[in-house]
Parts: C-alpha cells; sequence; structure tokens
C-alpha cells in the first residue's frame, strides 16, 4: 500500500516534468535535451532554502522562479542556433549544471548529497507522511496540468503550433517566433523547477546523480510514449513509465546483477525511445488521426 | 507611393539573382510581375518582406523603410506574402490556418490568458466567425475542421489566400497563386483576388499564365536574369520587342 503511494506520487512528479517538456517538444518542437538541468535546479534551490530555515512553500516559489529564470537565459543564445545545435546546446547546459551541482561542496556540499530536506506543512518525513504528500503532489499536479491546458487551448498554443510546423510561414503571418519560442522554454522551465522541488521535498534526500541525462531521457520518454503535443499524452506516459519501473524492482533480480541493472536500464530506455521516434513517433495518444 | 524597391540587389555566389532593380507601386490595384524561369522573381519577393538580406539597395512600404526588418515585423506593417510552394501548416485544420493568421491576438500573450480570460475568449470567438466568412468566400467552409494537409494542392492555395486575407494586409505579395491548379479554382482564386480589391487591398502578383495577366493587372513588371527590362501595360508588355525576346530567347534555347 504504502509502495502504491510512493509510486503515484513518483508518477505525479514525472507528470509536471512531462507536462513541462512537452509545452517544448510537443507543441513547439523544441528538443531540449537539458531538460533535466531546470527539475535540478528547483529542486536543490528549494531544498537548500527550507535547509536554511525559509519557509518551505517559499523555498519552492524561489525554486520555481529560479528555474524559469535560468531557462530564459539558456534560451537567449541557444535559440539563436538552429535547429539540431539547439539539442547540443541545450545537453551541454544539463551536463555543466550537474557538475556544478558535483563541484560547488560550498553550496551543494557537491556528491554527498542535500540530506533531511523538510517537507512543507509539517508533512512527516517518513512513511506516514505519504497520504499527505500525496494530496499536496496531485493539487499541484492538477494546477499544472490545468496551466499548460490553459496555455496550449489558446491562441498562444496555436501559435506554437505554426512555429513547429513552419517557421517561415510564422513569420510571413507576423509572429515572433524568437519571442514564442523564448517564453515556451521560460515556462517550461519554471514548470520543470515545480516538479524538481516537489521530487526533492518528497525524496527528501538529493544528490547530482539524480539529475544527469538518464532523467532527460526517461521524461522524454514519457512525452513520446503517451503522446506529445497532447494534453493527456505525458500523464499517460509518466504514469506508464513510473510504474513499469517500480515493477522492476520486484522482479526477483539476483543482487549481483543488479549492479549491472541500472546501466543496462538507460540503454533499454534508450533503445525503446528510438524505436517509438522510428515506429510510433506519435505515441499512444496520437494528436491527429493520419 | 505604397511600395518603392530602390536600386535592390542580391547574388548568390557569382549568381547575380536581382540586379539594381528599381520599381513603384503606386494605387495600382493589381500589379503584375512576370519573367522566364530563374529570372529573380521570387527573390525580390524575399528581398522585399525581409526574407532574404540585401546586397544592396532600399525598400519602402508607405513611405517608411522596411530593408533591415525582420520579416514579421514587415508582415505586421501589412506587407504579407505566400509561398511559391504551397505551405499550408499541415496538422492543422483549414480553421485553425486561417485564425493563426490573425494579427495581434490577445491569446497569445501568455499573461492575458490567465488575467483576461474572458477578453481572450470574445475575441476568439469573432475571430472564428471571421474565418467562418473566409472559409465560405473560398468554398472550404464544409473541410473547416479537416487537417490542411488532406486538402488538394489547389485546394491548399485557396487556404493560403484566406490566411493571408485573415492577415488583414494592406498589400499582398503572391508568387504563383495559380500554378498547378485546376481551371475551375483558378476561377475562384480570381473571384477572391477581385473581392479583395474591392476592399482596397493591393496585390503584388508573379504570374506565368500570360492571358491572366492581361485580365486581372493594371500594371506589369517583367525581369529577366535578374534586371527589370519592362515596366508598363500588360498589353504593352506583349508588344515590347525586349520583353518577346526574353520569352523567346529562352525557347529558342530550349529548342
Ligand atoms: N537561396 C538561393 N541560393 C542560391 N541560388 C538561388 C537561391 N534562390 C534563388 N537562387 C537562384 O537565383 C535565380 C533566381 O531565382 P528565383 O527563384 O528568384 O527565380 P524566379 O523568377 O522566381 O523563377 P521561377 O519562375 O522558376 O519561380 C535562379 O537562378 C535561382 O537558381
Ligand atoms: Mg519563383
Amino acid at each position: 500500500m504504502d509502495y502504491l503511494l510512493h509510486t503515484i506520487i513518483v508518477a505525479l512528479v514525472y507528470t509536471v516534468f512531462a507536462l513541462s517538456l512537452n509545452l517544448e517538444l510537443g507543441y513547439t518542437g523544441l528538443y531540449n535535451f537539458g531538460h533535466v538541468a531546470f527539475f535540478a535546479i528547483g529542486a536543490y534551490a528549494s531544498a537548500l532554502l527550507s535547509l536554511a530555515g525559509v519557509p518551505v512553500f517559499l523555498g519552492m516559489l524561489v525554486g520555481v522562479t529560479l528555474a524559469g529564470m535560468a531557462g530564459a537565459l539558456l534560451a537567449v543564445p541557444a535559440l539563436r542556433l538552429t535547429g539540431d545545435y539547439f539539442g547540443v546546446a541545450t545537453l551541454a547546459f544539463g551536463e555543466m549544471m550537474r557538475l556544478f551541482f558535483l563541484n560547488e561542496r560550498w553550496l551543494t556540499k557537491g556528491p554527498m548529497g542535500l540530506p533531511g530536506i523538510p517537507r512543507p506543512l509539517g508533512i512527516h518525513a517518513g512513511v506516514s507522511g505519504l497520504p499527505l504528500y500525496l494530496l499536496l503532489a496531485g493539487f499541484l499536479a492538477l494546477a499544472a496540468f490545468f496551466t499548460v491546458y490553459r496555455i496550449t487551448h489558446s491562441p498562444f498554443g496555436r501559435a506554437l503550433k505554426v512555429v513547429r510546423e513552419d517557421e517561415f510561414v510564422a513569420q510571413a503571418l507576423g509572429k515572433n517566433v524568437f519571442s514564442l519560442k523564448l517564453r515556451v522554454v521560460a515556462v517550461g522551465s519554471l514548470l520543470a523547477g515545480l516538479a524538481g522541488a516537489l521530487y526533492g521535498h518528497y525524496i527528501t534526500y538529493i544528490s547530482p546523480s539524480d539529475f544527469t541525462l538518464n532523467e532527460t531521457i526517461l521524461v522524454l520518454l514519457c512525452v513520446v510514449l503517451g503522446g506529445r503535443g497532447t494534453q493527456w499524452g505525458p500523464v499517460l506516459g509518466a504514469f506508464l513509465i513510473i510504474f513499469f519501473q517500480e515493477f522492476l524492482r520486484f522482479l526477483p533480480i539476483p543482487v549481483d546483477f543488479g549492479r549491472v541493472v541500472a546501466p543496462i536500464q538507460g540503454m533499454v530506455y534508450g533503445a525503446v525511445l528510438i524505436m517509438l521516434m522510428l515506429k510510433r513517433p506519435a505515441g499512444l495518444l496520437p494528436e491527429y488521426k493520419v | 507611393m505604397m511600395l518603392k524597391v530602390e536600386n535592390v540587389t542580391k547574388s548568390f555566389g557569382g549568381l547575380m539573382a536581382v540586379f539594381d532593380v528599381n520599381l513603384e507601386l503606386g494605387y495600382t490595384p493589381i500589379t503584375g510581375l512576370v519573367g522566364p524561369n530563374g529570372s529573380g522573381k521570387t527573390t525580390l519577393f524575399h528581398l522585399i518582406t525581409g526574407f532574404y538580406s540585401l546586397d544592396g539597395g532600399r525598400v519602402y512600404f508607405s513611405g517608411k523603410e522596411i530593408s533591415g526588418l525582420s520579416p514579421y515585423v514587415i508582415s505586421r506593417m501589412g506587407v504579407v506574402r505566400t509561398f511559391q510552394q504551397s505551405r499550408v501548416l499541415p496538422f492543422l485544420s483549414a480553421r485553425e490556418n486561417l485564425l493563426s493568421a490573425v494579427p495581434g491576438q490577445k491569446g497569445e500573450q501568455l499573461a492575458s490568458l490567465f488575467f483576461k480570460p474572458r477578453r481572450v475568449r470574445r475575441e476568439e470567438k469573432q475571430n472564428r466567425d471571421r474565418a467562418d466568412e473566409v472559409l465560405e468566400l473560398i468554398r472550404l467552409a464544409p473541410l473547416a475542421d479537416a487537417l490542411s494537409g488532406r486538402l488538394s494542392y489547389g485546394q491548399q492555395k485557396l487556404l493560403e489566400l484566406g490566411r493571408v486575407l485573415m492577415a488583414g494586409p494592406k498589400m499582398i505579395l503572391l508568387d504563383e497563386p495559380t500554378a498547378g491548379i485546376n481551371p475551375t479554382l483558378i476561377r475562384r482564386l480570381v473571384d477572391v483576388l477581385k473581392t479583395l480589391t474591392l476592399q482596397g487591398v493591393q496585390i503584388f502578383l508573379i504570374e506565368h499564365n500570360m492571358p491572366l495577366v492581361v485580365e486581372l493587372c493594371d500594371q506589369v513588371f517583367v525581369m529577366d536574369s535578374g534586371n527589370l527590362i519592362f515596366s508598363g501595360s500588360p498589353a504593352e508588355a506583349m508588344r515590347d520587342p525586349g520583353v518577346i525576346e526574353a520569352y523567346l530567347g529562352k525557347a529558342d534555347h530550349a529548342a
């Protein structure tokens, strides 16, 4: 039972994370391979502040804001690059942020990580806090869901799709392509920061190894499997992938073998992602019927 | 003077695609731009609308210099173009294609979405009504919700024209709107063009179909190998020795 609650909470965190990536990948066609960086910024900023005695919700707010600002700051130069180079730049940024958290020990304690991150509302850190934290995660995931809905089901969302389909047409129709992309990356990063903060306060211990390329691939997989450019796709994708991942832990895998499983998992996810993009690029809930 | 092109030049490597072109569009409703393949017509449109940077010269629109501005800024000033190859947004519906062209939508501002939702909804409703009118005009109303990528080539070209209409332009630059579509649709397109001119929209038209140019245009410019070789009435153009040579000269090579 507790395990189920735990899995749902993680799935909700990934739902928020996937919703945020979908804004960029699904609606705008921006391949952000460093999205985990904003998740990490949200998690670290909020954790550090609350560990320093700042009220948890205030810490989360600052973390979310910082993540959004970092997104905008990255976007300004990265969006000047065309096509694939945006992906390369974001990939590099993701790795840079991980190294930052790893090396700036005065701030982040480096590889030791940050233990004892408090939960908000006095929610208990142990198993007994699960039901309440589930409520909190559910509430914030819902808020993120409706925020994204409002953004995508609007003239703004339509303009994003115009940019995705044909930038030249977008320009000919008077759309400021750069500004649209900049705003969407800022909002996407902000929501990724929310997911990260939610994650950090839930797990109560974070370290740089929680924020690697693996996590970016995982969230990419959620979006692509579920159905990019759709409202429910990332939700479905996040629940499927997280439940599958937790289910794997119950398989009777020998301990020795377990050590090789983690890297293999990354490879398998990467392979599944490539297969999906080739065979079923629209995902389980396609945006349109072809 | 609505549009003024002054000493405009563009080369690609060693190729002079447009060389020292000067032309002025007064208030003529429809102006034609003709010339053999590769003579630089599309390039000139790209230069006017900011999609290519100029190697030399200037462009003015209703008295303001527009050369050097971004394409989207030029579009917002009222100079809207189509592309030679039909470029609908394939995974948006016909109606969404039209809606996406409306300039200055409140709903494209994030803050308005959250703080002025009623205003955004009201505006969207108005825009949808307008889109439905345009769909009637281009006779695609029954296909309003179809993915535009599924429309026939001719229907896509009509939709593109409809999209330009929705942009509420002062001047439109059409790059071979009738190429590759059947005569029935061409007539429909011509009707739309005439309606547009009645509404005061000026049209600058690249067109290979000479009878159509004669029918529609009050003034025509002829280009050959990057140079502007003629300007005047379509009837004069057909008699002009230079123009005839530009076309026949090419034909001789081809033969
Ligand atoms: N981006 C480009 N790079 C290199 N050369 C180009 C480019 N665009 C156009 N050209 C060349 O410039 C010349 C003029 O081309 P343009 O497309 O303007 O001709 P056009 O008059 O529109 O011809 P058509 O009637 O076939 O459409 C051609 O020789 C073409 O190959
Ligand atoms: Mg051309």
